[in-house]
């Protein structure tokens, strides 16, 4: 069984909630003391209907309020796949948590209103999912019901977003015209709408190619720490590096190179827990240990001679602004967390804040407040081992921490090095 | 001609919630002067401690082990939580829930249906204090209960040791922020992505060990809000209930005043995991007691503290 993680976006009311409690219940997933405890919440507030969006909503403030506050995680398999669903809701503080979300996914769902059709919001989503690099874009347009399941309306929002889609950078993209309310094409093929052919919902989440996102070419082994038992007898001579694969294949006998070093040496053994392994890929969490005794700490970086990442102090990269105390200014000095490698960085230039809506740019922007995404240029005080973001999401990626409150604060993702 | 062979990159769920939950372990490891695992015998925390000694093998675990002793535990966990310890030569703390009753620091609830479930906040917070924790392993899962789907892996706690639900710091990709000041400290719970069923499997795939309660064995029981609680002096019987012997196993394991069994035959993981797949309620709801008080019982000892 694979796992597959998956983000969902949706203007208010689109129906993210029911489609996601439809999910949940036709997979047999919702467990009926949970939906005794729904069934009797529904109840007490006068709901004509069991409202499964109280399912996802679990805080006080959220019921109080109804709405939802932050990222909820949710939980559900079928044979095929298990699957984790950051469901991100689309009242406050929205870039923010769909940026949180979309950040692990491999999926993104975003539902439109087969009534409303392709919105400001629907684009803002899509934007986010590309400028995330999610790798697999599903557009469920819902309500078909409410358009008498009429293929012309499901055909036209399908060519308006394409359109749309063509000046993002969208790597597979998926329409499924589905009624969350009634479960057509959610999890069993819809009788009203023979004239389409695709999957379903579930048919797509279960079956999408998934293994082949991951970089399986560059070797990247960021150093997280090392295991050296001195003082256990038996293993006097052990030693080890622990680390996540975040790219590549190793295998024992490779060559590598050490960063910041420069030097190379050859891979000895691969191993988790006593258990040696042939190779090691992304995302395996393993110990390397090499032929040589080198000088080695956290925050280097394993790599292949032949194919090293980018090495640097200046930094080109997409920053979103995640903090509703404070802005990102030109001159800002924060805290980097970049792989296993914690620094500073001096914001040196704001070259322009981008429009999530229109994708205009505007380079007069002083600054960026919460939820506004914008291009920097940074520097370091100590170089970082890093790729381009859409190489890879792993070595491509930052979090900004505020140094006096120690909040994050942004979320960067690498252009390149800058020039 | 090329050799003619597929290789899958491809890991099973298991796996890589396993590489997920020991590259979390390790991160704590290595950004923390303090961390502490908390340990109380229980299924969930049995599989955290199997992969945090996987995380730095062969080294010894890097950090100790701490359990709030309620007193009113069941003596088989008890067991299986110093067996384990010994085994490990891993250090244990234990804060205990009497000594604070003892001291006057917290008060003992009143009634047959009185539970010290609430007062293992204070002892495990001082405890937190006293030996200056900066990092505290949990082994609570986000499908367990509606506010723990809301919880971050890195959570942060304040001076008071609450949690502010509403003002918790985003966490994207695997970079977790851990930046505290003193007397702050960070909870963190590697097995967040996990399920009831994961761990079951994971279980049985690495044959984890665990106490005796979790399999079957007859016990003297009493039925209470439509629960099976176990029968113990902690417990005093309600009028109209009534003792009798059953075929039980426990499915979490708490406090005995307020966790619950169900009935079962399963002596094998194997048919553990066959009865929760066809079981139609969730852990908390089939056997915590902790749980039912009101629709938000968890986010509000969550908020002062609490695992
Ligand atoms: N007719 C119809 N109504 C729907 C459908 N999906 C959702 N709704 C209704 O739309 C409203 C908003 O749904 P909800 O799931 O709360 O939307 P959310 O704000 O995106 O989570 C509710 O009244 C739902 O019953 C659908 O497929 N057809
Ligand atoms: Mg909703």
């Amino acid at each position: 069984m694979e796992l597959l993680r998956f983000a969902t976006a949706g203007s208010v009311d689109d129906g993210k909630s029911t489609l996601i409690g439809r999910l949940l219940y036709d997979t047999k997933s919702i467990l009926e003391d949970q939906l005794a405890a729904v069934e009797r919440t529904s109840k007490s507030r006068g709901d004509e209907y069991v409202n499964l969006a109280l399912l996802l909503d679990g805080l006080k403030a959220e019921r109080e309020q109804g709405i939802t506050i932050d990222v909820a995680y949710r939980y559900f398999n079928t044979v095929k796949r298990k699957f984790i669903i950051a469901d991100t809701p689309g009242h406050l503080q929205y870039t923010r948590n769909m940026v949180t979300g979309a950040s692990t996914a491999d999926l993104a769902l975003i539902l439109v209103d087969a009534r409303k059709g392709v919105l400001e919001q629907t684009r803002r989503h899509a934007f986010i999912a590309s400028l995330l690099r999610v790798p697999h874009l599903v557009l469920c347009i819902n309500k078909m019901d409410l358009v008498d399941f009429d293929a012309g309306v499901f055909e036209s929002i399908r060519e308006e977003f394409r359109q749309f889609s063509m000046k993002l950078d969208v790597q597979d993209l998926t329409f499924i015209p589905i009624s969350a309310l009634g479960g057509d094409n959610v999890v069993t093929r819809s009788e009203k709408m023979p004239w389409y052919e695709g999957p379903t919902l579930l048919h797509h989440l279960e079956n999408v190619h998934i293994a082949s996102d991951r970089n399986l070419i560059h070797v990247r082994f960021p150093v997280q720490g090392v295991i050296r038992p001195a003082s256990a007898k038996k293993f006097h001579d052990y030693r080890a590096y622990t680390g996540a694969v975040l790219g590549g294949v190793l295998r024992p006998g490779d060559e590598v190179m050490v960063l910041p070093s420069g030097f190379t040496t050859r891979i000895k053994s691969l191993e988790l827990a006593g258990k040696s392994l042939e190779e090691a890929f992304p995302p395996m969490s393993v110990n390397v240990s090499l032929a040589e005794e080198l000088d080695i700490s956290r925050g280097d970086m394993i790599c292949r001679p032949g194919n090293p990442p980018l090495v640097g102090q200046d930094i080109d990269a997409m920053v979103c602004w995640l903090s509703e105390a404070s802005q990102l200014q030109p001159g800002a000095r924060l805290a980097i967390k970049h792989t296993t490698r914690s620094a500073r960085a001096m914001i040196k230039q704001l070259h322009y804040r981008l429009d999530v809506n229109t994708l205009h740019r505007d380079e007069q922007s002083p600054g960026l407040k919460l939820n506004e995404i914008g291009r920097v240029t940074l520097r370091t005080t100590v170089p970082l081992f890093f790729d381009e973001y859409r190489r890879n999401r792993n070595t491509g990626s930052f979090i900004l921490v505020d140094e006096g409150t120690n909040a994050t604060v942004g979320a960067g993702m690498i252009n390149g090095a800058a020039v | 001609m090329l050799p003619c062979f597929f290789v899958s990159y491809e890991l099973s769920h298991l796996e890589a919630l396993e590489a997920e939950s020991i590259f979390i372990i390790r991160e704590v490891a290595a950004e923390f002067d303090k961390p502490v695992l908390l340990f109380s015998g229980g299924k969930d925390s049995a599989v955290m401690l199997h992969l945090a000694v996987k995380a730095f093998w062969p080294a010894p675990l890097p950090f100790p082990l701490m359990h709030v002793d309620t007193g009113h535990n069941f003596p088989e966990v008890i067991k299986y939580r110093d067996e384990r310890a010994a085994e490990l030569g891993a250090r244990l703390i234990v804060a205990s829930v009497q000594e604070a009753i003892d001291a006057g620091k917290v008060t003992e609830e009143k009634g047959p249906r009185a539970s010290r479930n609430r007062l293992q906040t204070q002892p495990l917070l001082e405890s937190i204090e006293q030996h200056g924790f900066n990092a505290v392993f949990g082994g609570a899962r986000r499908d367990e209960e509606k506010a723990r789907a809301k919880e971050r892996v890195y959570s942060f706690r304040d001076e008071f040791g609450q949690w502010d639900p509403k003002n918790q710091r985003p966490e994207l990709w695997s970079l977790y922020n851990g930046r505290h000041r003193r007397g702050e400290h960070i909870r963190v719970f590697p097995l967040s992505n996990w399920t009831e069923l994961d761990v079951w499997q994971y279980i049985e795939q690495e044959k984890v060990a665990l106490p005796s309660i979790y399999f079957t064995h007859r016990r003297e029981v009493f039925r209470r809000d439509g629960m099976l609680m176990a029968w113990s002096p902690f417990l005093p019987l309600l009028p109209g209930e009534s003792v009798s012997t059953a075929a039980v196993r426990f499915r979490t394991v708490g406090d005995m005043t307020c966790t619950a069994c169900v009935e079962s035959t399963a002596d094998t993981i194997e048919q553990v995991i066959h009865e929760i797949k066809a079981s139609r309620v969730t852990e908390r709801g089939a056997s915590r007691a902790d749980d039912k008080f009101s629709e938000t019982a968890m986010e509000d000892r969550k908020r002062e503290g609490y695992f």
